[in-house]
């Protein structure tokens, strides 16, 4: 059975992260965007991991795709890329060589290599007994409480550059503000 | 049944390199943004696969932690990159990466 998820959630995977890459038009990446980020939902239920799987898809597939279709629809960019034009000749044929030298790399350590050994560590056990959000609980807001205020602060942060980045300037005739861009 | 598979952490990993790399090819081959921005995403989501994989092989919820820690600062990246992008698209609309060489002197 758990053969099975992991192959179906495997394939929903590749085939949605192939659908970033390839698909032609921006609305359908973020859709196949969606796609993936469900089937990694799926595999997290499958590794226990039950408070992310609900995080991953309100975060990601509710907020931040919504986000990207968002921009994409006020930016009106939602027509196709034409995706035989090439601007450097060398670009595709590099790119298609790293990723196979880094995929082959990674796939050498992770399954030639060693096996997983690694002591457990000092943090809270994932205890099956009373329930990952428990345990995750227990560790965000003990052992890593300090980081947890800090990434409010890095929120916080980013709200604001983004308010600043966006507006529009004030006036057309009033250009004593420097232009962000050419 | 012929062969009664278990499934690993190893086939997590396998899985988390092979998303990773797609991202990763396709944030250098595309050049709209946007869509090198849903690659950027492909990529952080390998990795927190990966960490998950680890935290559930190592039975630690530490790494779920982190995980959560990544989700933050995606969330973070995606606000402030798609209003860099909105604030570039605004004044050249359908530029691509080729066309953003302000620095390039």
């Amino acid at each position: 059975m758990e053969l099975f998820v992991f192959i179906v959630a495997a394939a929903v995977i590749l085939t949605g992260a192939l659908g970033v890459v390839l698909r032609s038009n921006p609305v359908h990446a973020a859709l196949s965007l969606v796609q993936t980020l469900f089937g990694v939902a799926v595999l997290f239920v499958a590794q226990e991991a039950h408070f992310l799987a609900a995080v991953q898809v309100i975060v990601y597939a509710g907020a931040i795709v919504v986000l990207f279709l968002f921009v994409i629809m006020l930016l009106g960019v939602d027509r196709a890329d034409d995706l035989r034009v090439e601007p450097l000749k060398v670009q595709r044929p590099a790119a298609l060589v790293v990723g196979a030298c880094g995929l082959g790399a990674l796939l050498a350590a992770v399954l030639v290599g060693n096996p997983i050994t690694g002591a457990h560590g000092q943090g809270e056990p994932n205890a099956e007994g009373e329930g990952n959000v428990n345990a995750l609980a227990r560790s965000l807001f003990g052992d890593y409480v300090f980081a947890f205020e800090v990434t409010a602060l890095l929120l916080v942060i980013a709200v604001i550059g983004t308010l600043l980045l966006t507006r529009r300037p004030p006036r057309a005739d009033a250009d004593d503000e420097p232009e962000l861009l050419p | 049944m012929i062969v009664a598979l278990e499934v690993t952490t190893s086939w997590y990993l396998a899985l988390g390199a092979a998303l990773f790399t797609i991202g990763a090819v396709g944030l250098l081959i595309r050049r709209n943004p946007l869509v090198m921005f849903m690659c950027v995403e492909l990529m952080l989501n390998a990795v927190n696969l990966t960490f998950v994989a680890l935290s559930h092989h190592l039975g630690d919820v530490s790494g779920q932690t982190v995980v959560f820690f990544v989700l933050v600062v995606a969330a973070a990246e995606v606000v402030v990159g798609l209003g860099i992008i909105v604030a570039i698209l605004r004044r050249k609309p359908g530029a691509t990466a080729d066309d953003i060489a302000y620095l390039k002197g």
